[in-house]
């Protein structure tokens, strides 16, 4: 049971990346290349107050361009998806040897807590953001978003499994706690990036991204249900 | 006796297949979101955006 969980959770995790990396280069890298001629641009403001953009001559020089672009936007994507398909798998594996059976519909709302842990709640302190767009310090966004990450995630466990109400307590403490901490923040929302390609860029990756874990739940659990009497397990 | 050993047996390797899974896993997530060397970072660029990973 372990193993084909674990197996299907990666075989899942790669099928849920191409429907990712199709959406993203359709939906989403539109928007970041259009953002890029705006980023690392100059707002030249004249005196009688009009103003207007100065566009950086190259921003990303080295940077790839082209099928090589996208090439490598599907390859770190099916990365990216193997891995939450892994940690997806462990989660239900470990679910399963405590006696939930998995299956499609468990899978499902494995699918959508893992989108709530790894996608919409750091995006509430954190949200999608496009190149040029202004932020605090990497490092400390980095932080926020692992801790918010596993915290939503362990605390979201707790509320699903949990037996009393003290644990419960627990789980809607550590799903809160992130936020009371507060994500990094920049000293000033002002960027070069217009507000509204901002927005549709936002939810537009929030959008893309529950469909993802839907799939990648959903098929994990199937993958991992137990096969029917007669069939090679 | 003989059946108390061999279970235990199969629950040490499951634990371990989980515990491999996770290190894996986290490995994986770790390339695409957050390594820092130039090369990863450029070809993961735009999935980084999309997924929301922090990035710059």
């Amino acid at each position: 049971m372990t193993s084909r969980t674990l197996t299907g959770a990666l075989i899942a995790g790669l099928v849920a990346g191409l429907l990712a990396a199709a959406l993203n280069l359709w939906a989403l890298t539109p928007l970041i290349q259009e953002a890029e001629t705006f980023e690392g641009a100059t707002v030249h403001v004249h005196e009688d107050g009009t103003e207007h953009v100065h566009e950086a001559a190259h921003s990303h020089e080295a940077a790839p361009e082209g099928l090589a672009r996208s090439f490598g936007t599907v390859a770190t994507t099916l990365v990216a998806y193997a891995g939450f398909g892994l940690l997806l798998g462990v989660g239900m594996a470990t679910a399963a040897r405590m006696g939930h059976a998995p299956g499609l519909r468990t899978g499902l709302l494995w699918g959508l807590g893992g989108f709530a842990a790894i996608q919409l709640a750091p995006a509430v302190g954190l949200p999608p953001e496009l190149p040029g767009t202004a932020s605090a310090d990497l490092a400390a966004r980095q932080m926020w978003w692992a801790l918010c990450a596993a915290s939503t995630a362990t605390g979201l466990a707790a509320l699903a499994f949990g037996r009393n109400a003290g644990v419960a307590a627990l789980g809607v403490a550590l799903v809160l706690l992130p936020h009371l901490l507060g994500a990094p923040q920049p000293p000033s929302h002002d960027g070069l990036v217009p507000p509204g390609l901002a927005a549709a860029f936002a939810t537009r990756s929030l959008g893309v991204a529950a469909l993802s874990w839907a799939l990648l739940g959903a098929l994990t659990g199937l993958l991992a249900q137990r096969a029917p009497r007669g069939a090679l397990a | 006796m003989m059946t108390f050993s061999i279970a235990r047996l199969r629950l040490d390797s499951e634990t371990l297949a989980i515990a491999f899974a996770a290190v894996l896993g986290l490995g994986l997530v770790f390339v695409a979101g957050f390594a820092n060397a130039s090369a990863v970072h450029d070809a993961a660029h735009d999935q980084r955006h999309a997924i929301a990973f922090p990035c710059h």
